[in-house]
Parts: C-alpha cells; structure tokens; sequence
C-alpha cells in the first residue's frame, strides 16, 4: 500500500453476508473506509450496518468476498490477536461489571502481555484523555453514570493505541444531552489521535455530526450511498434516501457550514433595538428603547454554524445576529437578510455541484469539490461534563 | 427430657473429635461436588442438548434414598468414609450442578460479547469473566450444599460411620437424650458456622458487589 494521504484501512470488496436462517444480512458490499476518517454506517435496524461492523473484527464472518484491515485480509489472520489490533466500543458500554474501571481500560494491554504495572499506568493516562477523574479508576462500573461507563468503553477501545476504532451505536443509551457532550468529547480525541473509526448509528443527525463519510444502508444489507455529509445532504441518491435523511435535510446542511463567511456590519444605533454591551464589550441583551425590556441575546463565533444564525436571527426580536470573537468580545452584527442570502446560497451551491458532478453515487471514493464541504464542528462550549 | 451436663464435660474430647470428623467428610464432599459439577456445568451451558441430560440425572440422583445410596455404594467401597463421602458428594451435585449453570447462564452476552470483542480466548473468558460474574449464583449453591451435606452425614451412622450421627444412635440405644440434643445442637452449630465463613468468603471474592450506586 502506498502511504500517506488516501491510504484505504478498510476496504470491503463485494462482501455477503447470509445467516444460517437464510436473512442476507449483508449485499454484495464494495465500501472503502480512508485512514483517518470517520465512516459512519447508517440505516434503520436489520440493514445490515452492525453486520458489517462485525465482520471487520471477525465478530462474524464473510460468506464470500473479502475485507482488508490496512492491506490485510482478514480472514488469514488470528481472530483473537486481530480483535486486540481494532479498538471496539458497544452500547451501554459492555464493561465488565467485576472489574474495576481501570483494569476495565487495562483490558487489551494485559491480553497483550504488557504487564500488569504498566497497563494501569496506561489505563490511568486513559481516564484523564476521556475526561474522568484518577478517582474513578478504583470505582466499578456500575457507580458511575451511563455517560462515565461510555467514556469508560471508548477509553479501553482506545488502551493499545489502535489505528482502527469500531463503534457500534456507542451512545445510543444515554440521555440527549449527555449523547451530545460524548460526541463532541469524540469530535476532540478525533482530532488528537487521528484514528480510522467506523461508526454505527441509526441517528441520521449524529451521523451528519460526525461523520468524514457517511454510508447509507437499506433493508437487506443493500449500501445506497457513500458520500461526505454536504453532498449526501444536497444530492441523496434516491427517494429512500431523501426520506431517510427527513425533511429538514436542507436545515441540517446548513448546520455543516459555518458562519464565518456572512458579511457583518457595526451594531445598531439610534433605533428601536440597542445591543447592550459590557465593560470588555461582551453582549449582553437586546434593549427595546421604547419600553426599555431587555431580551437576552446569544452572541455567535465564526465557528458556530449557519443553522443556529439562522435560529437567533428569528428568537432576536431586531433581527439582528450579534457576532463576537473568539473571547466573546463583539465584532459586528449580521441581518436576518444575510443569513437567509448566505443559506439559500451554500443550498444553491451543493445543487449545483452536484449538476457538474453527475455520475450515480455509488460506494466509491470520489469526492465532490463542493465548496462548504469544511466540516465546522462547531458549538464545544459545553464539552466538559 | 434433661441435659446432663456432666456428660457432656466428661466427653469433651470425644465430641470434638465427632464434630471435626463430621465436618470433615461435609466438607470433602462439597469439593469433590464442585470439581465434578464445575466442568459438567459448563458443558450443559454451552452444548444445550445435554443441559437438559445432565440436569435431569442429577436430579434422578437426588432422589434416591439416602440409605439406599449407601447400601448400594457397600460392595464397591466397604463401610468406609468413602462410602459416605461418595454419598454425600452424590446429594452435592445437583444443588451445584444447577446452580453453576444458572450463574453461568445470567452472565449478561454484552459482557461475553465485549471479552470477546477485546481479543479474549474462550478458556480465557470463562476463567476470567464468566466464572467471577457466576460466583454469587454459584456460592449460593455452596452454601446450600454445604447445610445440605452436613445435616446427611448423620446417615452414615448406618455404616458406621455419620460423625456426630453416633451421638443419637448412642442415646437412643441407651435412652439417654442428652447424647441426641448435644448431637443437634452441635449438627446446628457447624451448619451455622459453615455457612457463615462462606457469607464471608463470598463477600471477599466479590468486591464488586459490595458498594451500591454512588452520586457519579
């Protein structure tokens, strides 16, 4: 394999999957997962996604076809030894209840003979990347919250350093907002760690949040499309798609392009709205002159995405959208007119992207050059927990 | 019916020597009853066609009559304490088989599932994952086994053997209670005192089952 950018980790090369009850759990699968990358499997249960997560580890096996793991087939190697080479994640974690946390995150170095010394030292280094307490290490799993035990999970997938991480809807069994915090924490450790993940969800807009690529599966383990969250968002390949990406697709794009390009003026003076500011010119609230009622404003960054201008350009009562740095000191204000001009126009411009780009969407690697393709990420105010 | 204390002081040396004798053969039993039902209950976990066989027998086993056990058990072992071990070993299985089966059953997949996941070997696993999460299943089996055998091992007083059994043929030949109340209430007091050491060896060997849900 060539190294360096484009490196494929995972290559799925016409891959079948059919049970001994005769369900076809997987189709005919050519997929190619790039190094570094996030590819999120999606699809409503039974379409086959966690199969073939399975069958990258070895959990299940192939019928026919074959899977590459960094070049290698799969099958000619040592399940075990390959399974402790793939960092896996479950739902509601799959800790082990008798364990404590540590040993729990030792897991894998100790199968690997690293002794038991230095697989805590390492498990310890893992609690605080995951954003737990040293204090948590002596606890079991079971004293900790549902969110703790995810990070718990993602820390002992990620104990021998694997270049590959499994996720098999990690977060499913956590509450909103916890799930949130956890996919920001993955967003974070993604950036530091640059690993290949392959990630199972049934949840279209986690899929759009973390997802590099995302492949959307149908009932009978039938792969619809791969492509980058924008593109699948702008041009899904067929109505089973559109439908599956729901109908504020057109919204959801708007939450992968970022602020940073819509014009700003200065703020307002002299009419009926006044943006009240502090002392270190940090907003404050919308004075109305005329009552002297104060609303209270959300100030925006560059980063934060076209989506939420769009939702406090209709909760401001001005219209107006405050805009700071990254300090939170005030830089300009946007209209409402703006935003609208900018999200009809980053609409536009994935349609037509996809007119110059014609050709089906199918399994392979090719990238559109869509122009707000950048992936913002954006809103990590509420990352610790 | 009265205790004559004086008897039981003048014997002193006697009962201890029964009493030790009788937990002896309770306690031999219960773990020649584990090494045989450990790898039996993992075959009936894993291979479902002869879970059904192997409880079944151990159940049949149960039920024959304690002294037709070791009557039968006489011309292959002699009226020796092998023959009572045997016997109660024999009582022991089906309340270990059972409960190792069930304890090995309630492992949650999700747990066999991620030691798998991890890179675990089979052997690895069970040792590892599935036996320590079957452990408080599995010691409530001991336990009662353990009650179990020895309140049986009286019987064995038929072939000569019965540890603190002695003590109620004693007085019954003679008329004399006080022999027979000793006998039960040292029977009740090593029940008592086992059961008690194994509540406490549990509570050691699982530690994760001690501390309930606290403020994360």
């Amino acid at each position: 394999m060539q190294p360096g950018k484009g490196l494929l980790m995972i290559q799925f090369d016409t891959v079948h999957k059919r049970f001994p009850n005769g369900t076809t759990a997987v189709h005919d699968l050519t997929l190619e997962m790039p190094e570094g990358g996030v590819t999120v499997l999606v699809g409503s249960s039974g379409c086959g996604k966690t199969t073939t997560l399975r069958m990258i580890n070895r959990m299940v096996d192939p019928t026919s076809g074959t899977i590459r793991v960094n070049g290698r087939d799969v099958l000619e190697q040592d399940a075990a030894e390959l399974r402790r080479s793939i960092g896996y994640v479950i739902q509601q974690s799959g800790l082990f209840p008798h364990r404590t946390v540590l040993d729990n995150i030792a897991t894998v170095p100790l199968l690997l003979g690293w002794g038991r010394r230095k697989a805590r030292a390492r498990a310890s280094e893992l609690l605080e990347t995951v954003g737990l307490s040293a204090d948590a290490g002596k606890r079991y799993p079971h004293q900790l919250s549902g969110g703790q035990q995810q990070r718990v999970g993602v820390a002992r997938a990620l104990a021998a350093d694997p270049p590959v991480l499994l996720m098999d809807e990690p977060f499913g069994a956590v509450d909103p907002v916890v799930r949130t915090q956890l996919q920001d924490e993955l967003l974070r450790l993604q950036r530091e760690l640059n690993k290949t993940i392959v990630f199972v969800t049934h949840d279209i807009d986690e899929a759009v949040r973390l997802g590099d690529r995302i492949a959307v599966f149908r009932t009978g383990g039938h792969l619809v499309q791969c492509d980058g969250p924008a593109e699948l968002l702008a041009r899904p390949a067929d109505a089973f798609v559109a439908d599956f990406l729901g109908a504020e697709r057109g919204l959801k794009l708007l939450s992968l392009t970022t602020l940073a390009e819509v014009p700003q003026g200065p703020a307002p003076e002299g009419t009926r709205w006044e943006l009240t500011l502090d002392a270190a010119r940090k907003p404050l609230a919308w004075r109305d002159t005329e009552t002297d009622a104060e609303t209270p404003v959300r100030a925006l960054r560059d980063t934060d995405s076209l989506l939420s201008a769009l939702n406090e350009s209709i909760a401001a009562p001005s219209g107006l959208v405050a805009r700071v740095d990254a300090d939170g000191h005030l830089t300009g204000v946007t209209s409402r007119e703006d935003i609208h001009d900018r999200a009809g126009h980053v609409h536009a411009g994935h349609l037509h992207a996809g007119q110059a780009d014609a050709g089906p969407t199918d399994a392979g690697t090719a990238d559109t050059g869509t122009a707000d393709a950048g992936h913002p990420h954006g809103e990590e105010s509420t990352v610790t927990a | 019916m009265t205790v004559e204390w004086s008897w039981i002081s003048d014997h002193t040396g006697d009962l201890t020597a029964l009493s030790l004798s009788h937990l002896q053969a309770a306690l031999t039993a219960v773990l020649l009853g584990l090494v045989i039902s450990l790898p039996l209950a993992v075959v009936a976990h894993r291979v479902r066609p002869l879970r059904g066989l192997l409880l079944g027998l151990s159940n049949v086993l149960f039920t024959i009559p304690s002294i037709a056990v070791f009557v039968l058990l006489l011309p292959v072992s002699g009226l020796t304490r092998t023959t009572t071990v045997i016997g109660l070993t024999i009582y022991t299985l089906v309340v270990l088989l059972r409960n190792t089966v069930e304890g090995l059953d309630s492992v949650p997949a999700r747990t066999k599932e991620a030691a798998k996941a991890m890179g675990t070997r089979p052997l690895r696993t069970l040792l590892t994952v599935e036996l320590p999460l079957a452990l408080p299943v599995i010691m409530a089996g001991v336990r009662i086994a353990t009650v179990m055998a020895i309140s049986l091992v009286s019987v064995a007083t038929y072939i000569g053997d019965g540890g603190l059994g002695q003590l109620f043929t004693d007085g019954f030949q003679r008329n004399f209670p006080t022999p027979v109340i000793v006998g039960v209430v040292l029977t009740l007091l090593l029940a008592l005192v086992a059961d008690a050491l194994l509540v406490t060896l549990q509570y050691v060997l699982t530690p994760w089952t001690r501390r309930q849900k606290q403020g994360a």
